[in-house]
């Protein structure tokens, strides 16, 4: 909302500067974006009269002209040619700055002497618009009153400072210079300089004498309508003042009638509309909803269709307007226009927002109607409209008019509970302060049976509760002015739950260890798991689709944190990095059924990837190892095992707790090729967090120290190359029993001396009981009891 | 006899002297004094001495033998000093090759999650979350936005179903909180939220907020004022002044934007700030009774507080990083700033 400061102080009586009137609005509620200062360039520019024209004599094109500015006549050069004698003109005096800073002195102009210069319109900063023709290629020709001499600045307000709000969209009111008054006025605590209201009687009648008759059909989205008739039209541009004050507001002037109506919306707030009368069909005005297969070409040329969801204005042949969004051409007021209807009317908000959004067009009108305006407003509004249309002498108001207002809305009146609102604030504001901020505020209040009650004009339409008022109370007082406590009724303890503290465990582990966390999005390309290879009916196919994304490659939910992983990878292997080590905590989304019929389960996943020459499946598993045992899982165990995105013969499915927790393997190159990776060696780990976190030992239990000597002794077994080490190990444990304390892998051989196909795996082994010394035989008997089955079950044979 | 021990001892005196390193004089000991050595043979030769002559012959032998002893022991530690010597010398490494050990990097997003976490930690708030994938009611409905209010405008929503979508905001979780839980609560959300937004330098379709509620008997709103100006000064420095706007939120009234002088220009007006010396910084107030009610609490017996904020916005002010795409590019060179 763009708010000219003369405007505005034609109605409150505000004297102080810009720049504080910008900042106390903005603490009180009217947040200023910007202030533009308009108009500062012109200097020196005067009204003058045209007393003599004569051409150029070295100059066919140019025209002589001699100017009375009151104070001397002035001879200038002109290449414009739509000037008279007598007509008025702005003259810009030797010495004068013009639109842009250009500076104006004499010159001399093939031989002539040019004492300043003539403007046209453009040349003052003025939108030539809504101008005739010949004043848009010409000069600006003033109204025959124009005071010769005078400042043409002061003339038509070519100076201003225009502040613009972004106001909060509960406040429709304020969507007006008059809005912006009443809250300069309880801001500053001045009085308003005008008020408007209505006589207090609704007229309730819905034709005038039987020219015009108003059906409302849709009575629930038309909550008031009126309608003037306005006669002996003489369509013509508005004046100067006024096209001025609709420019700075960002409105196009276009002609008087139309300009009024834009006038009185920005002055009030209320949108109004003028029909050519003379082109409905016998004068029937018909608001009710649209019907399937319905059109309507629009005010700016383009064909809109109607559904049943859309109000529109219509006569007996079909819709005329678009309602409270815009107008049709078929009533367009045009330079023909003898007689208009005007409507000023109330829609209701919502479905305006609706069909606006549908068309996607948004318009001066739409915007007010969406918040949703004071249904006595249009009353208000299509009085000053009038009284301005017969000021500018551009047609006569029928007193008659028709006003179709079926629900009358009241004022509303809350209980002014003054413990509560300062229990609400923490503050000890009396009743006589609050009081005195509501009537400031444009409310009355009044005492009743020992109550007092806040009478909230109809156009607050914000102002619904208790709450309300209070925050009325609070942005008047001032927010800074409210004390700064700290809850004190509430003691609490603020620890995360061991849950989360893991969580933030495993991203402090995992960049400790050289990882760096990335975020990606959490929406995929549904060609993600083409090239992820993930087979047809896969759970993993099984995605959410948004209704409305952003594009395709945003728009499903991942059920995997591999495709964002492996883009980060490229990005990254692009940028010529050489080392990437990432990870990421993020959710995967994982519906019931699709179509969605409840919320999906969501689960937090930690991806892992890591790029760089010489790195292995071995690296990765360690970091995997890393956070289950800084986890405290000792339930886990690495099975060989197959995934459709990774290399089959190096993949390992994670099993904690008899549950699969995620999958570590290399990227198999067909994906890598599918991402443009090829040649390159990736590996990638994705872990399901919440059964990490299921399985995650959090109460730690001190087991004592041992009390008696251990013993080592290692074994080689030569075995087929087939043969898993886990599951050697396995067995090894288990015929070990509780005596065989640590078990570890030093040496993995293939070679001189080991057949092919075979490899030598060598062990240590701990032993150690913890009640007693091991005999040399008690133990030497146990180890080769173990070889013996080793070599018994994996076919081996003991190394020498 | 005993020129042959003095001849003995002078021999060995000699080798001792010219021995190299510690196993030569280890042989040269065994060579004189081991049990099959020199010495030993000597002395076997006692048993053919005079009565009279042995104890002379034995004390010489033992001097002998003593002498030799600690010379053994002199030139071993001699020995043991050169080779620790030359083994240093030996070991000698370029100190200036660089080592291959680096930390990786949390997210900037992180990092000052944390850093709010554990500001609001401090002053004994749990936290809690929420699901991503939201239904309409929690996002819209119970806080007080119903379909067609001009409020959801202000965030232009993914919708999966009619009645599911992809939450706009954390606040969602204000309602599952205050459905489960009993007053007072003392919470704060972060979270992952989504607006279909464009992307651009100021603007991301997947972003992050921290919500923060407190629900009790008595919760004022200078309670609020008083947590939020604790949480920037703890965040943002002592020295930043805060204000307190009149704002608009379908949910909370009343609502309050909050903002603290610039830090870039420390309130002077920069381009940071658009030339206002304010940075805004979140969006507050009180609770509205119509949410309360939603959620089954009687607004005549509670009230509380919540406010929201943006974690790339504040992250974008702490670090100075001014497009808000290199938090989900995830280049490395970005991250590892971190």
């Amino acid at each position: 909302m763009r708010v000219p400061m003369k405007w505005l102080r034609e109605f409150v009586d505000y004297k102080g500067s810009v720049k504080e009137f910008a900042e106390k609005m903005t603490m009180s509620g009217s947040s200023v974006e910007t202030i533009e200062c308009v108009g500062r360039d012109i200097k020196n520019v005067v009204i003058g009269e045209i007393l003599q024209i004569q051409r150029h004599p070295h100059a066919d094109k140019l025209l002589l002209v001699k100017v009375d500015t009151k104070e001397r006549v002035l001879q200038i050069i002109t290449g414009a040619y739509n000037i008279k004698k007598g007509d008025k003109v702005a003259v810009a005096l030797p010495g004068a700055t013009i639109e842009g800073g250009k500076k104006i002195g004499v010159q001399n102009i093939k031989g002539m002497e040019s004492e300043g210069m003539l403007c046209s319109a453009k040349e003052l900063g003025l939108d030539d618009h809504g101008l005739p023709e010949d004043m848009k290629k010409g000069l600006l020709i003033l109204p025959k009153d124009a005071p010769v001499g005078k400042d043409i600045k002061e003339y038509i307000e070519l100076e201003d400072a225009v502040v613009e709000f972004e106001l909060t969209p509960n406040r429709a009111d304020c969507f007006s210079i008059v809005g912006i008054a009443r809250e300069t006025a309880a801001t500053f605590n001045v009085p308003l300089k005008v008020s408007f209201s209505t006589s207090g009687e609704i007229r309730q009648i819905d034709e005038i004498f039987g020219r015009v008759k108003v059906t409302v059909e849709a009575p629930d989205l038309c909550k008031r309508y009126i309608a003037r008739i306005i006669e002996d039209v003489k369509i013509e541009p508005s004046p100067l003042w006024m096209q001025r004050r609709l420019q700075l507001c960002g409105i196009r002037p276009i002609n008087n009638i139309v300009d009024i109506t834009n006038y009185v919306m920005l002055e009030l707030g209320q949108p109004l509309h003028a029909f050519d009368y003379d082109k409905l069909s016998d004068g029937s005005i018909i608001v009710r909803r649209g019907k399937a297969g319905e059109k309507l070409i629009t005010l700016d040329g383009q064909e809109r269709e109607i559904t049943e969801d859309t109000l529109v204005i219509a006569d007996k042949k079909g819709p005329i307007a678009l309602a409270g969004v815009m107008g049709g051409e078929n009533t367009e007021v045009t330079d023909k226009t003898r007689t208009v209807l005007l409507e000023s009317a109330n829609f209701l908000g919502s479905n305006i927002r609706r069909t606006a959004k549908r068309l996607g067009i948004r318009t001066e009108a739409s915007l007010r109607y969406e918040k949703g305006i004071d249904p006595n407003l249009a009353e208000i509004a299509a009085d000053r409209a009038c009284e301005l249309i017969e000021k500018l002498g551009a047609g006569k108001v029928i007193k008659e008019y028709a006003d179709v207002y079926p629900e009358i809305v009241r004022p509303r009146e809350l209980q002014l509970r003054v413990e509560k609102i300062n229990a609400l604030l923490g503050t000890s504001i009396s009743k006589e302060c609050m009081v005195s901020i509501l009537k400031r505020l444009g409310m009355d209040v009044q005492d009743k049976d020992g109550k007092t009650f806040v009478i909230v004009p109809t156009y607050r339409t914000d102002i619904a509760q208790l709450a309300d008022i209070a925050e009325e109370i609070a942005r008047i007082y001032g927010y800074d002015n409210l004390p700064s406590t700290l809850p004190g009724s509430i003691a609490a303890c603020g620890v995360l739950s061991k849950r989360q503290k893991l969580e933030d465990n495993i991203k402090k582990t995992l960049s400790d260890l050289g990882f760096s966390e990335i975020y990606t999005y959490s929406f995929i390309s549904p060609g993600a798991f083409d090239k992820l290879k993930v087979p047809l009916n896969h759970e993993i196919r099984k995605a959410i689709k948004l209704m409305n994304p952003l594009g395709e490659e945003h728009s499903v939910m991942r059920t995997t944190l591999l495709d964002g992983i492996l883009q980060v990878v490229k990005f990254n292997l692009n940028q010529n990095q050489k080392r990437i080590r990432i990870f990421e905590v993020g959710k995967i989304f994982l519906p019931n059924e699709l179509p969605l019929k409840e919320l999906p389960r969501e689960r937090k996943m930690i991806g892992l990837a890591v790029y760089e020459e010489n790195v292995d499946f071995y690296y990765l598993k360690g970091i995997v190892e890393a956070i289950l045992s800084m986890l405290k899982i000792d339930n886990h165990k690495f099975n060989q095992d197959q995934h459709f995105a990774l290399h089959p013969g190096r993949t390992a499915s994670i099993l904690v707790g008899g549950k699969i927790a995620g999958y570590l393997g290399e990227i198999h190159p067909d994906v890598m090729e599918n991402y443009d990776m090829e040649d390159k060696r990736v590996y990638v780990a994705e872990l399901d967090m919440e059964i990490l976190l299921d399985n995650a030992l959090t109460e730690i239990k001190y087991q004592p120290l041992p009390k008696f000597p251990a013993a080592e002794r290692d074994m080689a077994i030569v075995v087929k190359e087939d043969i898993a080490v886990g599951d050697l190990m396995d067995a090894i444990r288990e015929v070990g029993g509780e005596l065989l304390e640590n078990l570890e892998l030093f040496d993995i051989y293939r070679g001189e001396q080991i057949p092919e196909g075979y490899k030598s795996i060598a062990f240590s082994l701990r032993y150690r009981a913890k009640d007693r010394t091991l005999k040399d035989e008690e133990i030497n008997e146990l180890h080769a009891k173990i070889i013996r089955s080793i070599i018994e079950r994996f076919d081996g044979r003991l190394r020498e | 006899m005993k020129e042959d021990l003095l001849y003995l001892k002078e021999e060995a005196l000699h080798e001792i002297e010219k021995s190299k390193d510690l196993r030569e004089l280890n042989n040269i000991r065994i060579k004189y004094l081991g049990k099959k050595g020199k010495l030993t043979t000597i002395l076997r030769g006692m048993a053919n001495l005079s009565p009279e002559e042995r104890p002379a012959i034995g004390k010489l032998a033992n001097e002998v033998k003593e002498e030799l002893e600690q010379k053994f022991f002199q030139k071993g530690l001699e020995l043991k000093e050169i080779a620790k010597k030359i083994r240093l010398q030996k070991e000698k490494i370029d100190v200036t090759v660089p080592s291959k050990v680096i930390l990786g990097h949390k997210h900037p997003l992180t990092l000052v999650l944390d850093e709010i976490k554990e500001i609001f930690l401090g002053l004994g708030y749990e936290v809690v979350e929420g699901p991503e994938v939201e239904l309409d009611y929690y996002n819209f409905e119970a806080l007080n936005i119903p379909k067609d209010h001009p409020a959801r405008d202000m965030q232009d929503t993914f919708y999966i179903t009619e009645e599911i979508l992809l939450r706009t905001h954390t606040s969602p979780v204000q309602i599952r909180t205050m459905e489960k839980k009993k007053p007072p609560i003392k919470v704060i959300v972060p979270g992952r939220v989504y607006r279909s937004d464009e992307v651009d330098a100021t603007h991301s379709p997947v972003f992050h907020q921290v919500e923060g509620l407190v629900v009790g008997e008595k919760v004022t709103m200078a309670d609020l004022k008083g947590t939020l100006i604790t949480f920037a000064k703890m965040f943002y420095g002592k020295e930043r002044r805060v204000r307190f706007r009149p704002s608009y939120f379908p949910f909370t009234e009343p609502s309050a934007e909050m903002d603290i002088s610039c830090i870039a220009c420390d309130g002077k007006g920069c381009r940071v700030c658009s030339y206002t010396g304010w940075l805004e910084i979140l969006g507050c107030g009180m609770v509205h009774p119509n949410v309360l009610k939603n959620c089954g609490y009687d607004p005549e017996e509670v009230t509380g507080f919540a406010f929201g904020m943006g974690i790339e916005r504040i992250a974008m002010l702490k670090y100075g990083i001014n497009d808000m795409r290199l938090f989900f590019e995830n280049d490395l060179r970005f991250l590892e700033q971190f």
